[in-house]
């Protein structure tokens, strides 16, 4: 049974209706995409500011109504628009480590809140679990009665890696959660969570936009592109080999030692205008490859090769 | 709690206000214990005493009531339900407040239209109205008072409300299963309370007086009741023959309401976080110097920064940002300077054209060399000139440099006619050219568009259009392509290359990835806390570290292509730079370091081309 299976999930965001006139179509920010994380897999998500990333986490834990579509947890269907019943399955690491710590509450009460109203935990039980949680993410326990504005952002994402823990949950969301530290904290954290999912069997969806980040952590990745997955493939693999033309203006950005600069191939950078969306593939704009066929249909993802999925009329050669 | 005080009474006339309000309290609080006549009790026959007359200190009124008892009394009365209305006030308008805020939508829309309304009444009108209705009496014109303010707590507190409801600790406070009435009580009011108490020490002044309009209309206390408004309408019909009746009370309710006045703007100044890190003052128009030492000899490099210390003076703490940078470039060369956040990069950069803010930032040692010349301390009209036109900058975020209001056209060509005088069509086609330059697709269109009508990436061109728009030698860029998508990045960086390859420019190429500086720079210098710890040719450096940081942040720092992997942490932080260790900053994080490394400055050693840090580097070099 797979850990987290998200079928057909959809967000619209509605557009108001303008005094005169008709209402006008939302913008999709999510167009309906299935996906599934087997237990104690990481499954990386990238892709580009507009994509998505962040909308589609937020479903997942709950702060956001899905417009349609299921998300399971272990079998069990999530649909109770309640983030407390999500908060004791599903997780959320956030990108800002400081603004996700209330500036007025010590860490102390920040790491009570969950335990206690999740899980209805009485105080000395509190105590002692917030000790262990603590010693997991390597943080002293003198840290628990000061306010978050004492912490650097490597200590800030600790803590806030150690509140989503005390939920005891099965599946973290981590969104960005390295991409606002320094390269020298970001690799601590990295390694942390890398510890903290084979210490307590944890599932991780890791969200960000660093190939080489992700590519580091995950088992499977899944890029996104405005709003849909166009593939979906084995870590060690889908960047070195891609079957989208877009995984592969990807890989070919990401700066990296010894190869001589230069620019992709691509048409234009200009993502597709979410409030008017183009006809059939979203990606047609850029792509080298890009035929009629790809202006008027939208490709669906399709199998190609060993566990890689893309969704491309005309995907490169394996 | 003391440094607040402190800034409180910094504010003089805050002080005096606070005196004052203090001493008025005072008097009043012990009011019922002084020997004082029964301020009720008429006595006609000795109607309208003087001041200091036997008896009657204050004198007497149009009854012969003392008025030095009628004053305490009724000054204690009006103080009650002046400070009774504000709290009334402030409790249910930032209830209101927080909700409308919290909650948006329709909750939002419909509460504050109903304040709305509330607002598009005159207030004394809607005074008189609610104590029309209720009858007049102290306690109903105390009522009227409290919900005339609470539009203004409402409004107040829903703006503030608006803004912290979308940070993410209340999100995070949902996701640990408080429901919305906690996360109200316990995440959101301990936020606002400063504010409301800010409202409340501005706003009680102006209660008291709205009081004492109300009851000098005879509307509010009732005879032989004193309050301050109402000593004043009887005092009225005396007025000529006997101004000494109207002047007591009236002094009062300007001591009160002046005193509370300056008392709770020094409130607001002193708890108010913007105005307490002092972001009102002003910088000056180049940084401060105030250099020691001796300064070296020019050199033939295009721009030289030479031995440069810059710190921040806060309070009575020095940061140390920049301790002895040197760097160099010539025409055509690209320099990657790295470091983390805090190792200042930034900081060196902005000291080159005295663009560090001062206060609090202070060049404290050192030259920049532009062609030979000391740009350090030298005369603004001389920095003025070169900023942009021979030394251009490019900065991490587009939006926040380019102005909201202008077409990024008329933001080109002022920033080519503030160095050349030309003419507005030729500054227009100028501009134009510059898009073209920085390959922004139809850029004779292009040229009307507003920043934000553009993407990230085509904002950050317009930002390197701007940089070249006086054909300057030198680009110091800070972090031009940080806030970018990588496939954005790539474009970005190709152009600066073509750029400086086509120009012949100098860059200055801040940055904290490893990847974007091996791909575009001729030589990097790698910063810790404040100084160079290594520096030399780009494949030189990459491919043999000699400092023992830049090889383990290379380390840990992922690259596509390497597979899963765990990484190699650096463990520790990098120091704060007002607390630096002696000897070798990075010591404490170091597994090579030793005693040595503890003790005294290591100097940068190794040739001109490659040098390093360190006692015990591991490469020679």
């Amino acid at each position: 049974m797979p850990a987290l299976k998200v079928d057909s999930l959809a967000k619209t965001f509605t557009l108001r209706k303008p005094f005169f006139g008709a209402a006008r179509p939302g913008v999709r920010a999510i167009r309906p995409m299935s996906f599934q994380v087997e237990p104690g897999e990481t499954l990386g998500v990238v892709g580009e500011s507009g994509c998505g990333k962040s909308t589609l986490a937020r479903m997942l834990v709950g702060l956001l109504e899905p417009s349609g579509g299921k998300i399971e947890i272990e079998g069990k269907a999530l649909d109770a628009a309640d983030p407390a019943e999500f908060g004791k399955l599903i997780q959320y690491v956030f990108q800002d480590p400081n603004s996700s710590l209330n500036p007025r509450k010590t860490i102390r009460q920040v790491m009570e809140a969950p335990l206690k109203q999740l899980h209805k935990m009485p105080k000395p039980d509190r105590n002692r679990r917030i000790s262990e949680i603590f010693a997991s993410v390597n943080l002293r326990d003198e840290f628990l009665d000061r306010y978050p504005h004492e912490f650097s952002g490597g200590q800030a994402q600790r803590i806030g890696i150690a509140r989503a823990l005390a939920a005891n949950p099965q599946i973290i969301i981590l969104d960005e959660p390295v991409s606002a530290l320094d390269v020298s904290v970001q690799a601590q954290v990295l390694n942390l969570l890398a510890d903290l999912k084979a210490e307590f069997g944890l599932t991780y969806l890791f969200i960000t936009h660093d190939l080489a980040v992700v590519e580091a952590v995950s088992d499977r990745i899944i890029v996104l592109y405005f709003g849909a997955v166009v593939e979906i493939g084995k870590a060690e693999y889908i960047f070195a080999n891609p079957r989208h033309p877009y995984t592969k203006l990807l890989a070919d950005s990401a700066p990296v030692v010894g190869r001589p600069l230069k620019a992709p191939e691509q048409k234009g950078a200009e993502l597709p205008d979410p409030l008017n969306p183009p006809q059939g593939c979203a990606f047609a704009g850029r792509c080298p490859r890009a035929t009629d066929l790809c202006r008027v249909r939208e490709p669906e993802l399709k199998p190609m090769g060993e566990d890689q999925l893309a969704a491309c009329h005309h995907p490169l050669e394996g | 709690m003391s440094s607040f005080f402190r800034l409180l009474f910094r504010n003089h006339l805050a002080a005096i206000g606070a005196v004052v309000i203090a001493a008025i309290l005072l008097l009043v609080l012990i009011t019922p214990l002084l020997p004082l006549h029964d301020p009720d009790v008429t006595a006609t026959a000795d109607r309208f005493k003087r001041p200091f007359s036997d008896g009657h200190l204050l004198g007497t009124d149009h009854l012969g009531r003392d008025l030095l008892s009628r004053l305490l009394y009724g000054t204690r009365l009006s103080l009650a339900v002046g400070v009774v209305a504000a709290l009334i006030a402030a409790s249910i308008g930032s209830a209101i407040g927080i909700i409308a805020g919290y909650f948006g939508g329709h909750v939002d829309n419909i509460i504050m239209r109903g304040v709305d309304m509330l607002m598009a009444f005159p207030y004394i009108l809607l005074a008189l109205a609610i104590v029309a209705a209720l009858g007049p009496g102290l306690l109903n014109a105390l009522i009227a008072v409290a919900a005339v303010n609470i539009p203004f707590f409402a409004r107040n507190i829903r703006g503030i409300t608006v803004g912290l409801a979308s940070r993410e600790f209340i999100d995070a406070a949902r996701l640990a299963g408080m429901g919305h009435t906690r996360i109200i009580l316990t995440e959101l009011l301990p936020n606002v309370l400063p504010v409301i108490i800010i409202a409340m020490s501005t706003t009680v002044g102006w209660m008291i007086l709205e009081t004492a309009g109300l009851s000098f209309l005879g509307l509010g206390s009732q005879p032989p009741q004193a309050d301050l408004g109402s000593m004043l309408g009887e005092a009225r019909s005396a007025m000529i023959s006997h101004p000494t009746t109207s002047i007591v009370p009236g002094i009062m309710i300007f001591l009160i309401v002046m005193s509370i006045n300056l008392l709770g703007d020094g409130v607001r100044d002193a708890l108010d976080p913007r105005l307490r890190s002092g972001a009102l003052s002003r910088p000056r128009a180049t940084t401060l110097v105030d250099r020691q030492g001796d300064i070296s000899a020019p050199t033939d490099d295009l721009l030289a920064i030479q031995d440069l210390h810059t710190q921040f003076h806060v309070g009575r703490r020095i940061y140390r940002a920049v301790g002895g940078v040197s760097l160099a470039v010539k025409p055509g060369e690209c320099l990657g300077v790295i470091g983390e956040s805090g190792s200042g990069k930034s900081v060196t950069a902005l000291s080159a054209m005295g663009l560090v803010a001062s206060p609090p930032g202070v060049i404290t040692g050192g030259a920049v060399r532009f062609k030979g010349e000391d740009l350090i301390g030298a005369p603004y009209e001389t920095l003025r000139q070169k900023r942009g036109d021979r030394v251009a900058y490019i900065f991490q975020d587009p939006l926040s440099t380019l102005h909201p209001l202008y077409r990024i056209g008329q933001q080109l060509a002022e920033a080519i006619q503030s160095h050349h005088q030309i003419s507005r069509a030729e500054a227009h086609s100028r501009a134009i050219q510059l898009l073209q330059d920085v390959r922004i697709p139809n850029a004779e269109s292009r040229v009307g568009n507003y920043p934000h009508e553009m993407s990230g990436g085509m904002r950050q061109r317009v930002g390197i259009a701007m940089a070249l728009a006086n054909e300057p030698d030198v680009i110091i860029a800070d972090e031009p392509t940080t806030a970018l998508d990588v496939t954005v990045q790539a474009q970005i960086l190709s152009l600066l290359d073509d750029l400086r390859r086509d120009r012949g420019l100098a860059i200055i190429f801040i940055t904290h990835d490893f990847g974007v500086v091996a791909q575009l720079c001729d030589r990097i210098a790698v910063m810790y806390a404040g100084r160079i710890v290594e520096e030399g040719p780009t494949r030189a450096v990459l491919d043999a570290p000699a400092h023992p940081y830049t090889g383990r942040l290379i380390a840990c720092v992922p690259e596509l292509g390497g597979g899963r992997r765990a990484l190699a942490a650096i463990p520790g932080l990098p120091p704060a730079v007002d607390d630096l260790p002696v000897g070798c900053a990075f010591a404490p994080r170091c597994d090579k370091a030793q005693d040595k490394c503890r003790t005294g400055e290591v100097a940068l050693q190794g040739a001109a081309s490659h040098a390093v840090r360190c006692h015990f580097p591991e490469e020679a070099v």
